[in-house]
């Protein structure tokens, strides 16, 4: 019997309770859809104006933009009970490391009452009806699902229960579930699986339930361990390049010597075809295809090819090019008052590598009339469309498959690999398995923009007049969809106007959350043609860690201890209770030896407040360790991470989230980053490029999960990336004696000895039984 | 082209191939075993680390020709198999303090860790945090402080 909207006629058991919409969907076994938008915002909510007036990111952040994309769309998100009892769910987002299969088998194991066990999720194809809501980033994917996953899933309970209900002639109030059982107190009982055809809809109706408070949540709240960690211990879990596609053999790309450069001539393509295990070479937009065998031949064949070059788009530019041109691009500041003493500063970042640690790639398989690709996309939608269009075939002739992936970090937003892979395949007219090498992942692989973020802050008898930050950044592309996500519903709200997509995005990341009087921040950007991204937590590494520096100067110069003064400025309580908690955890201000000292790093973002304090070692001796082909350098010893995620749902995976979100800050602040010489990255390997190694990572790590202070997940894959490296920053400068003002520390001394640029891939060693232990 | 023979995860394979295709590439394009992860081909790494008669190394820097018949060749999936159960000490501690995020590296790592620990325990010593500073597998997931407290437990019952 179909329901109406508002007029739910199942007996109301708490008519204070919101009730939430759905449809049982015509199919064999029970299923049941919800609509993104009903269940984003409710029944009663759906229908509500977009919230105004958009304010910075305390009062609207990305991630609401981001569920507002969702209102329009009609692509129903579904949980499926099969007849074996298990429950199924195709995900319309990308796991990645980040732990998003395990929250959602959470959700659903909670409304459902099954064991999590028996909940699969797979992660689904490209579905353009979804629309913008297939997108995976801006740490959006817990605080969207969490309403729509959970509706579905408690449709799909309530269904079950008034089925037993009919059957057994008991009211449906009667009947109970526990562990995917359903029961009444005769003794009748009932699997899920026993009864998931007989609960089936023969047509789409729609209906509506209510969600369990969580106050009675059994399972979401509580630490649960990855759903695929079994499968990855043992090696099983598989990832792109672990697939078999009939007769997608591997294949590598011959790259030029600087970035996006062109292929002039090749000179010896027979003859490199005529190579053992080659199979086919082809000229492509960035470079020359080799397919193969084995990848190892792809390596031998690549780096034989003899290829002439054309330069790319930023040939002549090298890190000090790059930086005169932020500079010259500065917005300015405004003149102290009359009266007001300043602190003004100046940081630089230099470029860094988002490279997951699996190189991107992808199969494809393309037809005259259709095609088929294999990849781990954050935005398969717009990989479907553009592919699509690249390949002259109608877009519902291209297949797009997501893949987990082995990290993205910003990187799979984008489907260059998966568009290359595509190129290649139709030229060559056979179905590949492209993988790039290493050394192309970090030379021509997307980037975090190098940045400069001036801050003035002026005071007079003891307060804050005005806080001030100018950032200056390389252009960062949000080409993915992101951009087209905030045309289409940004373009009503006063902050889209005149600003660009980057600036709205900046402005809905970037928030002071300390009362520091007149408080503006500003972004400009120099349009450069590097191939660049969003990096874990975009901008707010750079412009937070500019300014928790400049916030203990202040607190030096008003002569007030720094933990001090931040209780004293700030605006927000919950950042005011992380801190409290970090400054006891990792007890703030214990002795310490000369050139060790602690720093302090706080951060609110995507709904969710983070506090870090960690302690850093200075001393000769540590920094002067010796590790072969390694950065040592200071040490982060002990680190403290305090989060308040609103409403944690799985605090195992949390506590995850922020040890990575710590090592990625120490990464930043100490030792990695590209160095741009003429046109490109020297980087070439993880001996170049220095993400944080087990010598550089803490060995005493705490992490705090605050109870519930919302009744709403906030974001977490990214929220503690800015304030682990505002943290570190803030501990180096005391434990030297000097604020640092270029980063990553070790930037200015080059550590290695870069590759050659041509052939653009290094040859394997072949000593490697040398190292064996 | 040239015949190889070797151990792989406790049966005889023989394989055709070109004397110095990396083994690593015989193992995952050829043979099909996929838990050695490519993550540089560079011997640096290492999330390709696999065992050749016990002592971890790196297939993706071995030409194939340089493995004897004799050689015993374990990869992660041959793992639980030389202690004869169905998972070995070290992947239980994996999944006890769920070190894992996207998984890649993990293979590798555990690898690692096992032969860090048998050599520790042939010297007749503990694991030390000089050990673990000295490990060179790469986690871009940063999970480096849960594998630090894996290690240790699994160790303990090994
Ligand atoms: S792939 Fe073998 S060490 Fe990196
Ligand atoms: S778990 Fe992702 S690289 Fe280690």
């Amino acid at each position: 019997m179909a329901e109406q909207r508002r007029s739910p006629q199942a007996p109301p058991e708490d008519p204070t309770r919101r009730r939430f919409l759905g449809y049982l969907l015509a199919a064999p076994t029970l299923a049941v859809g919800v609509t993104w938008a009903d269940a984003v915002f409710g029944a009663d909510e759906a229908e509500a104006a977009i919230p105004s007036p958009p304010q910075p990111e305390n009062l609207f952040d990305l991630g609401d933009l981001q569920n507002l994309a969702a209102l329009p769309t009609s692509g129903l998100i579904g949980v499926q009970v099969n007849e074996d009892g298990t429950a199924s769910f195709a995900l319309h987002r990308t796991e990645v490391g980040q732990g998003i299969t395990t929250a959602v088998a959470m959700m659903i194991a909670e409304e459902l009452d099954l064991p999590i066990d028996k909940v699969h999720i797979t992660l689904a194809d490209a579905r353009p009806e979804l629309l913008m809501n297939q997108l995976t980033g801006g740490s959006n994917s817990v605080r969207s699902i969490f309403t729509p996953v959970r509706t579905a899933s408690a449709l799909a309970r309530q269904q079950l229960r008034r089925t037993a209900a009919a059957q057994w002639g008991v009211p449906e109030g009667e009947v109970t579930t526990n562990d995917g059982v359903l029961a009444h107190r005769s003794g009748r009982t009932a699997t899920y699986g026993s009864l998931a055809k007989a609960a089936a809809s023969d047509r789409t109706v729609q209906v509506s339930v209510t969600l369990k408070a969580v106050t009675d949540f059994k399972v979401l709240g509580k630490p649960q361990n990855r759903i695929d960690a079994h499968d990855i211990v043992t090696g099983r879990k598989r990832f792109g390049l672990d697939l078999q596609v009939p007769d997608a053999k591997p294949c590598m790309v011959r790259r030029p010597p600087t970035i996006n450069g062109t292929v002039r001539t090749v000179r010896n393509a027979a003859a490199v075809k005529a190579m053992p295990g080659i199979t086919d070479v082809a000229v492509v937009k960035y470079g020359v295809a080799v397919r193969g065998e084995t990848f190892g031949q792809c390596i031998d064949g690549l780096r034989a090819l003899d290829v002439d070059w054309n330069p790319g788009t930023v040939a002549g530019e090298s890190d000090a090019t790059v930086l005169a041109k932020l500079k010259q691009a500065q917005l300015p500041l405004v003149a102290p008052a009359l009266g007001a003493l300043s602190v003004d500063a100046e940081f630089t970042f230099a470029f860094a590598s988002n490279a997951p640690l699996e190189p991107d790639n992808a199969i494809a398989d393309v037809r005259s009339d259709r095609a088929e690709i294999w990849s781990t996309l954050k935005v398969p939608i717009d990989a479907k469309q553009d592919i699509a269009v690249q390949l002259g075939l109608p877009a519902d002739k291209v297949v797009v498959h997501v893949v987990p992936g082995g990290g993205s970090f910003g990187r799979h937003l984008f489907h260059d690999v998966a568009a290359e892979a595509a190129e290649i395949s139709q030229k060559m007219g056979k179905p590949v398995k492209l993988s790039w090498t290493r050394t192309d992942d970090f030379r021509q692989g997307r980037t975090h923009p190098m940045c400069v973020s001036r801050v003035r802050a002026t005071h007079l008898l003891g307060n804050v007049l005005t806080y001030e930050q100018r950032h200056v950044s390389s252009e960062t592309s949000f080409s993915h969809g992101l951009g087209e996500m905030i045309t289409s519903t940004a373009a009503s709200l006063p902050i889209a106007g005149n600003y660009s997509f980057a600036q709205t995005i900046f402005l809905l990341t970037q928030s002071v959350p300390y009362d520091f009087g007149v408080t503006t921040q500003l972004l400009n950007e120099v349009p450069l043609r590097f191939n660049t991204g969003s990096m874990r937590n975009i901008y707010s590494p750079n412009v937070v860690c500019a300014r928790e520096l400049v916030v203990d100067r202040l607190a030096a110069k008003l002569g007030k201890d720094p933990i001090a003064f931040r209780r004293e400025f700030l605006k927000d309580d919950r950042l005011r209770a992380v801190l409290d908690e970090a400054v006891a955890v990792g007890q703030w201000g214990r002795a310490l030896p000369k050139g060790v000292a602690q720093g302090i790093g706080l951060h609110t973002e995507y709904r969710g407040a983070v506090a870090v304090l960690v302690e850093v070692d200075c001393r000769p001796e540590t920094v002067n360790r010796p590790i072969r082909d390694g950065v040592t350098g200071p040490r982060v010893t002990r680190a403290t991470v305090v989060v308040d995620a609103g409403l944690p749902l799985n605090p195992r995976g949390l506590d995850a989230q922020m040890i990575g979100g710590l090592n990625d800050g120490i990464a930043l602040a100490l030792t990695s980053s590209l160095h741009i010489k003429d046109g490109i990255p020297l980087e070439g390997s993880w001996d170049n490029y220095f993400y944080t190694r087990q010598w550089n990572t803490p060995p005493d790590v705490r992490v705090v999960v605050m109870p519930p202070t919302t009744g709403n997940p906030s974001g977490a894959g990214e929220i503690a990336v800015a304030a682990a490296f505002a943290a570190v920053a803030t501990a180096y400068g005391r434990a030297t004696g000097t604020m640092p003002t270029s980063f990553p520390i070790n930037h200015s001394t080059l550590s290695f000895e870069p590759f050659p640029l041509q052939p653009s891939t290094p040859a394997s060693p072949t000593d490697g039984l040398d190292t064996a232990f | 082209m040239a015949q190889h023979t070797f151990v792989l995860n406790g049966a005889r394979v023989t394989v055709e191939v070109a004397d110095d295709v990396r083994l690593l590439w015989v193992l995952r394009d050829i043979l099909g075993v996929t838990g050695p992860k490519y993550g540089c081909g560079l011997n640096v790494c290492k999330s390709c680390t696999s065992h050749i008669n016990g002592k971890a190394f790196n297939p993706c820097s071995v030409p194939v020709s340089k493995i004897k018949e004799t050689d015993e060749i374990t990869t992660i999936e041959g793992l639980p198999a030389t202690v004869g159960r169905d998972l070995h000490p070290m992947q239980e501690a994996w999944l006890e303090e769920d070190v894992s995020q996207c998984g890649y590296c993990q293979p590798g790592q555990i690898m690692a860790a096992v032969a860090l620990v048998r050599k520790a325990k042939a010297e007749g010593r503990q694991i030390t945090d000089a050990d673990l500073d000295g490990l060179r597998n790469i986690c871009r997931c940063g999970t480096y402080s849960r594998i630090r407290t894996a290690i240790k437990k699994g160790a303990a019952r090994m």
